[in-house]
């Protein structure tokens, strides 16, 4: 049973939960009219507590595409927030108005907290570097669609492994279904940490291998995951300006990859994948945007309990 | 040789780490009771190089479960009639509440200061809890 739920993280629901999310975003997909009034007289609250135009762009326009109706605020100099009011009452307060919440914060467990104090479906839209589920929710939903399940799939993660929180919660996501075999791919400054190593790969028996370049793992692949090195992880400039450009996907480094493989991104991209590999038919990191926008509306329409 | 009587009936709180009876006598609030305690610390010791002691005579109404979160080898010996009636090897709790602070800056527990710090154990043989709100690593012992 999913209405009335909060999703704080990835790992939330179990695999039997996330199939009932994406057996409703398959029917979304199909025939978006018949859902387009299911949330008719039901109110989003997108709390920003810091921008993110991309992340509540995917879930307002989720909300309306359901026949619903969104308030909020984007960023928190324009609400109570800027003087000083705590989570608990801002959740509170907003639960007398709203039917389910949305929350982006800067600080990691932000959501959790507002979860215990509030009386409506709360979602974590990304605290800190620490989570963002309907991240995965996206990345897995695009998996399923493309490769047509989520079982016996090798994936390769590339790039920030060290501080990429969309990598780590979908290596923790991928590692609950069967024969998943993970290829972690990037320099030794932004390898994966010990902890996801020793907690869900070694933990869950999941078969791993660590690969320095694109290409040693490329031809094994049944989707290549590209994450972008983020400046502002980096104390030291040089660092980042000399490990930027390391793991840059062209057409010459997947000359060898499967047919069927698929390429994901979580967006933006800076220079991560060159624009040649755009018209590649791999390249599902466009449609995996749109992806998200129909998982949310799966997931709005579930927590709601208006299907 | 120093000598330190034995007591009649109490608790002995043994195999401390070297060094860590003082935090143990700080967070049981010892110096604010009226038991009568020996800490003995330095003392050589089979299993380590050297251990701490802690010996309170009457005092079996403590609380020593969270004691394990500061030094998870203790012991504790409960002593009636001068005798050891019951050993007991404390086990990590699967949460603690309020005992361990998150040292994560970007913590949400670090600005809304009217919630609990909880962390719960994430793995019982390397002996490490997780934030409840971070996912912040806090390793016993360290």
């Amino acid at each position: 049973m999913l209405k009335g739920r909060h999703l704080i993280e990835p790992m939330d629901f179990t695999v039997e939960e996330l199939e009932t999310i994406f057996k409703t975003a398959d029917g979304i997909i199909e025939n978006p009219e018949k859902y387009s009034e299911v949330c008719k007289n039901k109110l989003l609250a997108t709390l920003f507590y810091e921008p993110s135009t991309r992340t509540r762009f995917s879930f307002e326009s989720a909300m309306l595409r359901l026949g619903g109706k969104v308030i909020g605020f984007p960023e928190p100099n324009s609400s109570s927030v800027a003087k000083g009011e705590s989570i608990a009452d801002t959740i509170r307060t907003i639960a007398c108005y709203a039917d389910i919440a949305v929350m982006r914060h800067p600080k990691e467990g932000a959501p959790y907290i507002a979860s215990q104090y509030s009386d409506i479906p709360v979602i974590n839209a990304g605290d800190g570097g620490h989570q963002h589920p309907t991240q995965t929710l996206t990345d897995l939903l695009t998996i399923r669609k493309y490769k047509g399940n989520l079982k016996n799939l090798k994936i390769g993660v590339c790039g920030d492994l060290k501080f990429g929180r969309t990598v780590h919660s979908l290596i923790k996501a991928m590692s609950r279904y069967e024969n998943t075999e993970i290829y972690m791919i990037s320099p030794e400054e932004l390898k994966i940490p010990d902890y996801i190593k020793e907690e869900v790969l070694i933990k869950k028996g999941v078969k791993y291998h660590e690969a320095k370049t694109i290409e040693e793992a490329a031809p094994e692949l049944d989707i290549l995951y590209m994450t972008r090195v983020q400046r502002e992880r980096f104390f030291n400039e040089e660092d980042y300006i000399r490990l930027k450009d390391t793991y840059i996907l062209n057409k010459e480094k997947i000359k060898y990859s499967k047919k069927d493989m698929i390429i994901l991104h979580p967006l933006p991209r800076v220079n991560e994948i060159a624009y040649e590999i755009d018209d590649d038919p791999r390249a599902c990191y466009f449609q995996q945007a749109k992806m998200g926008m129909y998982v949310r509306m799966a997931l709005i329409a579930n927590l709601l309990g208006v299907l | 040789m120093m000598t330190v009587n034995s007591i009649k009936n109490g608790v002995v709180i043994d195999h401390i780490k070297a060094g860590n009876a003082m935090k143990l006598f700080k967070y049981m609030n010892l110096e604010k009771t009226e038991y009568r305690i020996a800490m003995i610390m330095n003392v050589s010791s089979n299993k380590k190089d050297k251990k701490d002691i802690i010996k309170i005579e009457n005092g079996i109404d403590i609380e020593y479960e969270e004691l394990v979160l500061i030094d998870p080898e203790i012991t504790i010996n409960i002593i009636e009639n001068e005798k050891v009636v019951k050993k007991i090897k404390p086990q990590l709790p699967e949460t603690v509440i309020n005992v361990i602070e998150c040292k994560n800056p970007r913590c949400v527990t670090s600005i809304e200061k009217y919630v609990d710090n909880i962390f719960y154990l994430s793995d019982r043989e390397n002996k490490v809890y997780r934030c409840k709100y971070c996912d912040e690593k806090h390793t016993v012992g360290e």
